[in-house]
């Protein structure tokens, strides 16, 4: 983690899907070390809000800013600094885990094949490794998906309810992952239906329908 | 500086210009078309070579230039909406397209009608009636593009889009007459020099190509109010404008 | 940035042939079909070999045409199904990138293979051997403007549920043009004709192809992953 700290700013940001105006006004900062739990019923716009932010989605008003600049100028080196989780952990059901995690993790940075060994062995999905994705159960699925996120070293964890499918031992991982990576200075947004109990403080927002 | 185009650009203010725009393009085409029929059916000379038969030209080349001017609107405005998000571009692609492909159609059936008295057939394989049989194809495709997403802000993109890339197409219609050997005559109007028709058929065919273009005109003002009161259907002002 | 522009495109492509030939199935579906297509055309019309010469061109090229457009609505779909599209969008590569990538490998594994077949096919379809060099040249080149083409139409059909029959609506108006020219020049090079112009018109189409539809796919697909 470079020692620069970053901050993550969302400025009123509004997203009509078809008629209806599922984000209205949203504003926020976040900043290095903090996680921003977003929470709220269904159907409220938290996978609208995240796909935002990432910059897959293009809202109507407003803006997303990175360390003060407005993503859209910083595309790929905004990228470059982020790791997004969506509902499903995006895996090819034909490569293995770590062919996956070869191929997508690749294409930021150049990682050791070593290294992803390691990044799942350290989730718990060592054994895995030579496995097609389509033979791991769903939560194995999503601790490869959790490893992806580790060894791309980014600075902003985007994760769309990342605890769907994991297991107590699992939920406890991600926890830990989440302290280290906030310890370290990372940022971090996660969508969950659950409390997150950490020993950082947490920023919290509610979306409303 | 930019602001006053916007102004201008704006769902409003497009409503009530094209409500205001549409009758005099409307009368003047009557006027043009009217007068372009009763010259050019009646009055002009009868063809050395094709006798009363070439007057199809009346019809056929109007629409066929109408086809070519319409999808070239269709594409530049789609275009204007997705670089400058100028979302009444997408209204203007949408209201353009049908007309455009009418038009195209209109420009096949003459010409085939006119085909086979100059001819001996009703249709050939040349590149001019391919190419603007592609077109009518390309106009399909971006209608059903359109109509195929449940959402419709991504069709009106993913439907400027396709009208961007397929308008490679307009000059291939175009200048297929002077590229290959084609069965079809060669261009009626030059842009400079004298053009090769004499004056008593070529006026009545520039009033018959004026009155079309307003036609065109005064059809797509109605269209595109029609659109811009889909798209902009929530909207504060469009209670107000509807209201009795 | 760590990993350039050619690096990424060598890993992509890489993933696309593993993933291809993990699934030979798939694989060799749409070569099957490109056999069963121009065996047609002979029990349809007729198996005269004289008439069949005259009709090789045409049959061959709708043929080669048909079974890409038929692999071609998978391009995006498969990874636009398991999210995997989402995470490419991400990955701090532009996306032409990744259009070029995908793109060239669903030519390798599709057109290629057809170049490969079609002597074959033509020795079926009565096509002398004389023209066989002209005819691949001019398929080679053929396929991969419509995978150039077929990128842009399945960029815009990826998020639709019946998307193929679309996919072709708006890819085959696109590629006439290289229709026309393709078979002409297979056509002229049986005749015995220099088939040179047809083939540098169909050159020519395919670099102009080349050099847009990335361009043209990646603004599909960012309209498309919204």
């Amino acid at each position: 983690m470079n020692g620069a700290p970053r901050s993550l700013s969302i400025e009123d940001i509004h997203v009509w899907r078809g008629d209806r105006h599922v984000l209205r006004g949203v504003s926020f900062g976040v900043e290095s070390g903090q996680l921003m739990h977003i929470w709220g019923a269904n159907g409220t716009g938290k996978t609208t809000l995240l796909r935002v932010v990432c910059g897959l989605l293009r809202p109507e008003q407003g803006r997303v800013a990175w360390s003060g600049q407005a993503i859209d100028g910083v595309r790929a080196e905004y990228q470059a600094a982020l790791a997004y989780v969506s509902h499903e952990p995006a895996l090819k059901a034909d490569l293995t885990a770590l062919e996956n995690l070869r191929y997508s993790v690749g294409l930021k940075r150049r990682v050791p094949e070593a290294e992803l060994r390691a990044t799942l062995e350290h989730c718990g999905v060592g054994a895995c490794a030579e496995l097609p994705a389509r033979v791991l159960s769903a939560g194995q699925r999503r601790r490869v998906a959790m490893a992806r996120v580790l060894a791309m070293r980014a600075l902003l964890w985007l994760l769309d309810e990342p605890f769907t499918n994991l297991d107590a031992a699992g939920s406890a991982l991600l926890l830990r992952m989440l302290e280290e990576h906030t310890g370290q200075g990372g940022l971090a947004l996660v969508v969950a239906h659950r409390e997150l109990d950490l020993q950082r403080p947490i920023l919290r927002m509610e979306l409303c329908a | 500086m930019w602001t006053w185009f916007y102004r201008l650009a704006s769902p409003p203010h497009v409503y009530r210009t094209a409500a205001a725009l549409a009758p005099w393009f409307l009368a003047l085409a009557a006027a043009m078309i009217g007068y372009g029929l009763i010259d050019g059916l009646v009055f002009a000379p009868p063809d050395y070579q094709q006798g009363d038969a070439f007057r199809i030209i009346y019809v056929h080349a109007p629409s066929a230039w109408l086809s070519l001017f319409a999808y070239t609107t269709m594409a530049v405005a789609g275009a204007i909406a997705l670089i400058w998000r100028i979302k009444v571009g997408f209204a203007v692609a949408a209201a353009a397209a049908p007309i455009g492909a009418s038009f195209t159609l209109a420009a096949l059936v003459t010409g085939s009608l006119w085909g086979r008295p100059m001819w001996g057939t009703y249709w050939a394989w040349d590149p001019r009636l391919t190419s603007e049989l592609i077109l009518l194809f390309l106009y399909f495709g971006v209608i059903s593009l359109r109509k195929a997403f449940e959402d419709p802000a991504r069709g009106d993109r993913a439907a400027a889009l396709l009208g961007v890339v397929g308008v490679i197409n307009v000059p291939i219609v175009h200048f297929s007459v002077t590229w290959w050997n084609s069965l079809h005559q060669g261009a009626t109007l030059a842009k400079f020099g004298k053009p090769t028709m004499p004056g008593s058929m070529l006026w009545p065919l520039l009033a018959m190509l004026l009155g079309y273009m307003c036609f065109f005109g005064g059809v797509l003002c109605m269209r595109l109010r029609g659109e811009v009161l889909d798209r902009e259907r929530q909207a504060v002002w469009v209670r107000e404008a509807l209201a009795p | 940035m760590n990993v350039g522009a050619w690096r990424a495109m060598r890993l992509i492509l890489q993933r696309e042939l593993c993933l291809s030939f993990r699934r030979p199935d798939q694989l060799l579906q749409p070569l099957v079909f490109f056999l069963i297509v121009t065996t047609l055309f002979p029990l349809a019309l007729s198996p005269q070999l004289s008439l069949l010469r005259d009709m090789a061109p045409g049959v061959l090229w709708v043929a080669a045409l048909l079974s890409s457009l038929l692999s071609l609505e998978a391009l995006f779909k498969v990874d636009a199904d398991d999210g995997t599209l989402e995470q490419l969008a991400l990955s701090a590569q532009p996306l032409y990138v990744i259009v070029i990538a995908k793109t060239m490998a669903h030519w390798l594994v599709s057109g290629v293979a057809l170049v490969v077949m079609s002597p074959l096919v033509a020795t079926a379809l009565a096509i002398p051997v004389h023209a066989f060099a002209t005819m691949m040249a001019s398929l080679a080149l053929g396929t991969l403007t419509l995978s150039w083409l077929g990128s842009i139409g399945a960029g815009l059909t990826v998020g639709l549920r019946r998307g193929g029959v679309l996919l072709s609506l708006i890819v085959l108006p696109l590629a006439m043009p290289m229709l026309i020219f393709g078979a002409s020049a297979t056509d002229r090079a049986i005749g015995g004709e220099s088939p040179a112009g047809a083939l540098y018109f169909l050159a020519a189409l395919c670099v102009f192809t080349s050099s847009l539809a990335p361009l043209a796919a990646s603004a599909a697909l960012r309209i498309t992953l919204e």
